[in-house]
């Protein structure tokens, strides 16, 4: 239990350090604002990718609709932040966004998560295009034409702390007795089934955890860039988000974290490119794929534990 | 009652190019286990190769059916040849397969865009339209025509796969990929041979879009892909006769929410109605049902 409140402390001084750093060199004008909402968007990103991996990488049930939970958030925080734009507006609408999307992840989680592999990705798929839909059609959601002048609330700090946050509790709930149960499951279904664990519960948990934080990084997203759209929240923004968990590699939430940086500033680099960046990015991704298929790290995971500990290093891979 | 059989009529026209593309859809994820995203992509290109072949070439109607179909396959070879071969020969886990696949999607998309612009651009009329009016049923001679090689290219499909040599090839490998290696069958030249033909058909889908709608651009792909895949799915995904009525249910669907007034719910529609099917029926309408293997 102590090394345990070591490394949290250890984790919170190296989030903290990162914080210092941008703060830092914002300060001094290395970083421009362009650069700045890149990193912004990283962070966003980092929350969406470290949660799909939850779903997809420590239950192995594979998630193809973020994006729909992504936009509940979305939505309820531009409304309520329109209505109130103060802090408590901030925290209501983050609030009612992740009350929402865990009700409605609960209630498509129970029936779906029994259906495997690839007809769960087609019915989440399906769960947020309605989501999408309904939205559009809606008339509180503004319908197509979206929310526009969104007070902004959320800065680059606040997404940072968030992204922080997001990610020690996803890290912390792996490392728990739930998180073991959740990895038996992916493990083998059948196996956790008969040591008594209730696999549909264990992946309900990560389900719902996955999609509750996907929704404060909606709610992050719209008071960031104070204008959402339906479009937005198309099934190809869930993608760009499985882009970045394959890419770090399945299960590594260190994997998911470093890919969604790379990417930011791959994304920097290609706005030189106009009309040819998306070819390139197509081809890379392609390239990556075929070279390293496994994403930059596998399953690897960076511990702080593992840099005190010799003997705990040996342990853990050979796990 | 009239706009609502007459929608039904309109949704079976629909539905057949559905049809046709779950065809592509259902044969790969049958024989690879491969959603290949790709496959609304190579619809897409296919129109392109009409409109040039049309317009450029000023060829009729028939002969760009058939040279679409057959450049679509080749198509079709190659991106399996070069994206997937290499994946499935390191035996790389299936979301990297399907992360490819995006890949593809994408590199197509925006390959055709760069290189002959994002903007929609009208399809020749290859063929007269002719409005015929039955009782009070207007149905063209376009209509006509998709229906009609859509089921042709289905029943062909049917005879090759359930009749030839390499469509007995197909089917055991899509039953066990190492067992079929093993009685002597060429896995990969199966595979490349299935690619050819799911790409052939959605080579005519795109002609015959064309056609219908007139208008064609990079991005028509995209939509009418994920619909044909979850056709793929309604029906059963590897059934292809489960994928035929899968893209009838789908356009038919589409066109009856458009009937009773509330068109921008529609593919709403569609997204419920495949969630119910997999909930009562988890591998589809067709599907079989799957053993656990302990």
């Amino acid at each position: 239990m102590k090394r345990n409140i070591r490394d949290q402390l250890i984790w919170l001084a190296i989030a903290v350090g990162g914080w210092l750093v941008i703060d830092l060199l914002t300060l001094v004008g290395i970083i421009s604002p362009f650069i700045l909402t890149i990193i912004t968007m990283i962070e966003i990103n980092v929350i969406l990718a470290v949660s799909l991996n939850l779903i997809l990488g420590v239950s192995g049930q594979f998630s193809l609709g973020h994006a729909g939970f992504m936009a509940i958030g979305a939505y309820a925080s531009a409304i309520v932040a329109e209505k109130s734009n103060s802090i408590w507006g901030f925290a209501l609408g983050i609030l009612i966004g992740m009350a929402i999307s865990g009700i409605i992840a609960l209630i498509e989680g129970i029936p779906t998560l029994r259906l495997r592999g690839d007809y769960l990705a087609i019915a989440t798929l399906g769960v947020s295009e309605i989501i999408r839909i309904t939205i559009n059609n809606l008339e509180i959601t503004n319908g197509p034409k979206g929310i526009f002048n969104i007070p902004a609330q959320a800065d680059w700090s606040i997404v940072y702390i968030f992204a922080a946050v997001i990610t020690m509790v996803i890290v912390n709930l792996v490392h728990s007795k739930t998180g073991r149960a959740i990895l038996s499951v992916r493990d083998n279904e059948i196996a956790a089934a008969s040591l008594g664990i209730n696999t549909t519960k264990f992946k309900v948990i990560a389900f719902v955890v996955g999609a509750v934080a996907a929704s404060v990084a909606g709610s992050l997203y719209a008071t960031y860039l104070q204008s959402i759209t339906p479009s937005n929240f198309s099934f190809m923004q869930s993608i760009s988000t499985l882009i970045i968990v394959v890419l770090g590699g399945v299960g590594s939430i260190t994997g998911s974290i470093l890919a969604a940086v790379v990417l930011g500033f791959v994304d920097i680099i290609l706005q030189n490119y106009g009309a040819l960046r998306m070819v390139l990015y197509s081809l890379m991704l392609i390239a990556f794929m075929l070279f390293r298929p496994s994403g930059f790290l596998g399953t690897w995971e960076f511990s702080i534990s593992r840099l005190f500990s010799a003997k705990n290093k040996s342990q853990k891979e050979s796990k | 009652m009239q706009v609502f059989i007459q929608q039904i009529f309109n949704g079976i026209f629909l539905g057949s190019i559905y049809a046709l593309l779950a065809l592509g859809y259902t044969m790969v994820y049958g024989i690879i286990g491969l959603i290949n995203f790709a496959h609304g992509d190579v619809y897409m290109i296919g129109a392109f190769i009409g409109f040039y072949l049309i317009t450029s070439l000023h060829l009729n109607f028939w002969v760009t059916l058939i040279l679409t179909m057959a450049a679509c396959a080749l198509i079709g070879m190659l991106i399996e040849f070069l994206a997937y071969r290499p994946l499935r020969h390191h035996g790389a886990p299936k979301i990297t397969a399907l992360i490819t696949a995006i890949g593809v999607s994408f590199l197509l998309e925006n390959g055709m865009t760069f290189l002959f612009g994002g903007d929609s651009r009208p399809f020749p009329q290859a063929i007269k339209l002719v409005t015929y009016h039955i009782g009070f049923l207007d149905v063209t001679n376009i209509q006509i025509l998709i229906f009609v090689v859509a089921v042709a290219l289905m029943i062909a499909l049917q005879f090759i796969v359930q009749k030839t040599k390499m469509g007995r090839a197909m089917r055991a490998v899509s039953v066990d990929t190492e067992a079929a290696s093993i009685v002597g069958i060429k896995v990969d030249q199966t595979i490349s041979f299935t690619f050819a033909i799911g790409s052939a058909l959605a080579g005519a889908a795109g002609v015959l879009i064309g056609l219908y709608y007139n208008s064609i651009d990079p991005l028509m792909g995209m939509t009418p892909g994920i619909k044909a895949f979850i056709a793929a799915v309604v029906g059963g995904i590897g059934v292809i006769p489960g994928a035929a009525l899968g893209g009838w249910l789908i356009g038919l669907i589409e066109t009856l929410t458009y009937s009773i007034g509330i068109s921008s719910w529609k593919d709403a529609a569609v997204y419920a109605v495949l969630i119910l099917v997999l909930l009562v029926r988890p591998t589809g309408i067709f599907g079989k049902k799957e053993g656990e293997k302990v």
